[in-house]
Formats: structure tokens, C-alpha cells, sequence
């Protein structure tokens, strides 16, 4: 179970963000997160994620906090890949450089074979976004962060990334957070949907 | 207005390959990003083009503008208001009648306040440089950007209102067709919406404007026609009505697809004969 307690954080003093937000999200369970610009979901999953430190308040995992080193269970998925990639490495080296998938896991990811010698801007958003998500789902991944990760796609692509994810998911009883401002898409993907504003989490 | 008629672009690429018992060579080849691609666009529409990442949407733009790398290779024929439109003619209406709405918000030159840097595309259209100044003022005004926008540099703008002024700056160009190209991107919905009824402002003042997109659900409400492409080919175009209901008035079943995988409709991928089909040829080749 991924549990922040009372988070508060701002990034200039007096200007909160924030406001003692408390957030479950238990494993196979998909939560839905939507809010303005600027509201502070990205900000959410990262201290999720252990990208930053909240001023006040925890994040814990089963009650202990996140290590602060070795491979994070938690993982955070950006919106653009290419700006989480490394543009030297080829896009093999790129998928392994956490864990080895399977063949038959990039399969139902619909990586293929071809891509695995190629430089990243040889590939499409949507392909290396593919890329991006298997990348971050080594065997000790319990949770993820999704944040906007379908936003720059056309509609089959994303619908093809998120059956594949639901899929992973089921099978590994991860736990996902879904950032993104198409309430649409969040209805479909998530039973249980939050919406931040003021700082503040209200359930939809 | 412009017509595009079997339009086939070709840009270089370079594969590898090995000999036996000899260094490894390089070779040139041909991959084809637009392929016999005709179309029309007319005054007073939002013509919006639609597709994954790769279909050749935004190339389809930089061969309109006349902005594609010297290599490219080009067959076919686009006409402007019933002439040829070739490399010097689109040189001399480029900025003129002819604006490209950027994907990069790097267009905006960074050293350069916004104010300027619209009243220079309004200059490009041949006003004097003191109507420009004032003109530019007047269409970041329309646009929502205050005193304070307008004396900021690009570093400083939003996405949303660096947008705003790649758009301004095709508004004073008073340019005859407008080219908008992923506008929307990075954009909350607020915003977005802003954005999108520029474009359809634009098109009510009897201009022509292509929207490019892979956004095919904020792109309906303004189009009076979409145009769906695919692998650089044109799948279908048809009126932005047709997007309605299980998408049974759509000729093809990629566009039937695309529409029924949108998350408030089915989100479903429906398998098509045609899907079928192609895996089928797929795994031949294989």
C-alpha cells in the first residue's frame, strides 16, 4: 500500500501548493487524478515517486518509507520520452537498463524486434512511449505514476498503451495513479478519481 | 483556394548493410512520407488533418509552405488560387499570404520582445513599420496578452501564451490560408479552447485554415472537414458530421477506428476486416 500522509510542500516560501494532502493507493488499485494547470499533480507525483521531499508529511510504503537507493517501487512515467531517454543510447540499451523484459513482454507492448538497434529520435512519440513504460516495469515495481503519458498520442495508440498496461497491471497487481486532464479518459480507466485544486484532493 | 493533386514526397535515408568479406558500406534510399496525396481546401473552412505520429501531417504542411530539406523529392502539383504554386512563388507569398502556425514554441525568437517580434511579421506583409507596431498591438489585444506580454520575452510567456502569439503573428500577416500545426499541444483545457476559436475566427473571416492534429476529438468542433491519414496516404476526408455515433457514416474503418478508440466513445479497438486483412498480409511477409 502507497500512502502519503499530510503532504505539504511549496516551491517558494509563503506560496503553497500543497495543503496536507492524503492520498492510498493500494496494489492492482487505479486512481484517477485530473486538475487545472498548475495545480500541483505533477508536483503530487513526484513526491510520489520520491522525486521530491514534501516539507511536511510522509510517503510510505507498507508503513516504511521509500529507500533511498536501489530500485524505487514506486515508478514515475512521463509525458514526453524523448525528454526521459538518453539520445546516445540505442533503444535496447535504453529498454534494458533496469531489468531484461521478455520477449513476449515486448510483444504485448508492441515493441518490435527492429527498433531495438535504432537511436531514440528514430522512433515515433508513440513508440517511444511504449518503450518508456516497459522500461519502468522491472519486477520490483510496485506502483506507478502515470503522468499525461497518452496526451501527445492519436486515439488507437493510446488505447493500444493503456490495454497493454491494464493488462501488466492485472497480471502484477500493480497499483497506478492516472494523471491527466481528459476527464473522459479517467472515467474509463479508473473506478476511483480525485481532482486537486487549492492545494487540496476532492473525490468525482 | 489550394489544391493539392497527386502529391508524392520522398526524403533520402541511409541504410546499412554489410557485404561478405567487405567493410561495411552505407546506401541512400528513398522513403516515401506522402504518397499521391490529393486534396482541397477551400476559403472560410477549418480543414483539419488527422493521424498518428509519422503519417506526414506536419511534412504536408512544410510542402505547402515550401519549407521542406533540399534533398526532398517532389511529384505532383499544388495550385494557389488557381496558379502553380512553385518554389518562387511560395518564397514570395510566404509571411505574406501564406503563415505557418508552428508546433516548436522555439520559433519565437528569445532575444526578441514579443511586441516586436509580431510587428516584424506584420512588416513582412508590407505595412509601414509604424502601422506595424501599432497593428501588432492591436492583435496581441485580440489575442488576451496584456502590456506586460507584450514587453516579455519568450522565456517568460506560457505555453499557452506563447501560442497565442504564434498565432497573432499569422492574424497580422493577413494572410489568406493559415497553417496550424499540433496548436493545442501542452495546453490545458482552458487554453486549448482559446487557441482552437482563434483558428475558427480566422476561418469566419473567410481564410482558409489547415489544423494539424492527432487530436481528433478538440479538433471536431471546429472543422467543417477532416481529412484522416495514414502511413503518409490520405484515408478519407469527410465532413467533420460524419464523427458521430458508432462513426457508421465514415467510408473507412481506420477513421471508423480512430473514432470508436476515443475514451468517451467505445475506447474499444474494433477489429475490421481490413485489420484483419493486413495482419494477415503482415505475417505472409514474414
Amino acid at each position: 500500500m502507497l500512502e502519503a500522509r499530510q503532504l505539504s510542500f511549496q516551491f517558494s516560501p509563503g506560496v503553497s501548493l500543497l495543503q496536507a494532502v492524503s492520498l492510498t493507493l493500494n496494489t492492482g488499485q487505479w486512481v484517477g487524478l485530473s486538475g487545472n494547470s498548475g495545480a500541483g499533480k505533477s508536483t503530487l507525483g513526484k513526491l510520489l515517486a520520491g522525486y521530491l521531499t514534501p516539507q511536511v508529511g510522509k510517503v510510505c510504503i507498507n508503513g516504511e518509507a521509500l529507500p533511498a537507493s536501489g530500485l524505487q517501487p514506486v515508478q514515475w512515467l512521463p509525458q514526453s520520452p524523448e525528454l526521459a531517454v538518453n539520445p546516445r543510447w540505442r533503444v535496447g540499451k535504453i529498454l534494458c537498463e533496469a531489468w531484461a523484459p521478455s520477449s513476449t513482454q515486448c510483444q504485448a507492448f508492441g515493441i518490435q524486434p527492429s527498433w531495438l538497434s535504432r537511436f531514440p529520435h528514430a522512433l515515433s512519440g508513440g513508440e517511444l512511449q511504449r518503450v518508456s513504460v516497459l522500461r519502468a516495469l522491472a519486477p520490483g515495481v510496485r506502483f506507478l505514476v502515470a503522468d499525461e503519458i497518452s496526451t501527445m498520442l492519436d486515439p488507437i495508440t493510446q488505447l493500444e498503451l493503456w490495454q497493454a498496461l491494464k493488462q501488466e497491471a492485472e497480471k502484477r497487481q500493480l497499483g497506478v495513479l492516472v494523471i491527466s486532464h481528459d476527464t473522459a479518459l479517467l472515467e474509463r480507466l479508473c473506478p476511483q478519481r480525485y481532482h486537486l485544486s487549492n492545494g487540496q484532493l476532492k473525490p468525482w | 483556394m489550394l489544391t493539392i493533386d497527386r502529391l508524392t514526397l520522398q526524403l533520402p535515408y541511409y541504410a546499412h548493410g554489410h557485404a561478405h568479406g567487405h567493410a561495411s558500406w552505407w546506401k541512400r534510399r528513398w522513403a516515401t512520407s506522402l504518397d499521391e496525396l490529393s486534396l482541397q481546401f477551400s476559403a472560410g473552412e477549418v480543414h483539419a488533418v488527422v493521424g498518428a505520429s509519422g503519417a506526414g501531417k506536419s511534412l504536408l504542411a512544410y510542402t505547402i509552405m515550401g519549407l521542406l530539406p533540399t534533398p526532398a523529392r517532389l511529384n505532383g502539383q499544388l495550385c494557389y488560387q488557381g496558379k502553380p504554386l512553385d518554389k518562387p512563388r511560395q518564397r514570395q507569398l510566404r509571411g505574406r499570404e501564406l503563415a505557418l502556425i508552428p508546433q516548436s514554441l522555439n520559433a519565437l525568437d528569445p532575444l526578441v520582445r514579443t511586441q516586436r517580434q509580431v510587428a516584424w511579421a506584420a512588416q513582412r506583409s508590407g505595412q509601414s513599420s509604424k502601422n506595424a507596431w501599432h497593428a501588432a498591438q492591436l492583435a496581441l489585444e485580440h489575442y488576451q496578452l496584456d502590456a506586460q506580454a507584450q514587453q516579455a520575452y519568450a522565456h517568460e510567456l506560457s505555453g499557452g501564451m506563447a501560442r497565442r502569439v504564434l498565432t497573432a503573428m499569422a492574424h497580422v500577416s493577413q494572410a489568406q490560408l493559415v497553417i496550424a500545426d499540433e496548436p493545442s499541444v501542452g495546453l490545458d483545457p482552458h487554453q486549448r479552447q482559446r487557441v482552437l476559436m482563434a483558428l475558427r475566427e480566422l476561418a469566419d473571416q473567410g481564410k482558409t485554415v489547415i489544423l494539424i492534429t492527432h487530436d481528433l476529438r478538440h479538433a471536431l468542433p471546429i472543422a467543417n472537414r477532416v481529412t484522416i491519414m495514414r502511413h503518409g496516404q490520405q484515408v478519407e476526408t469527410a465532413a467533420a458530421s460524419a464523427f458521430q455515433g458508432n462513426g457508421d457514416a465514415l467510408a473507412h474503418a481506420y477513421s471508423q477506428a480512430l473514432w470508436l478508440a476515443l475514451p468517451d466513445n467505445n475506447f474499444s479497438i474494433r477489429e475490421t476486416r481490413e485489420a484483419q486483412h493486413e495482419s494477415q498480409k503482415e505475417a505472409n511477409v514474414a
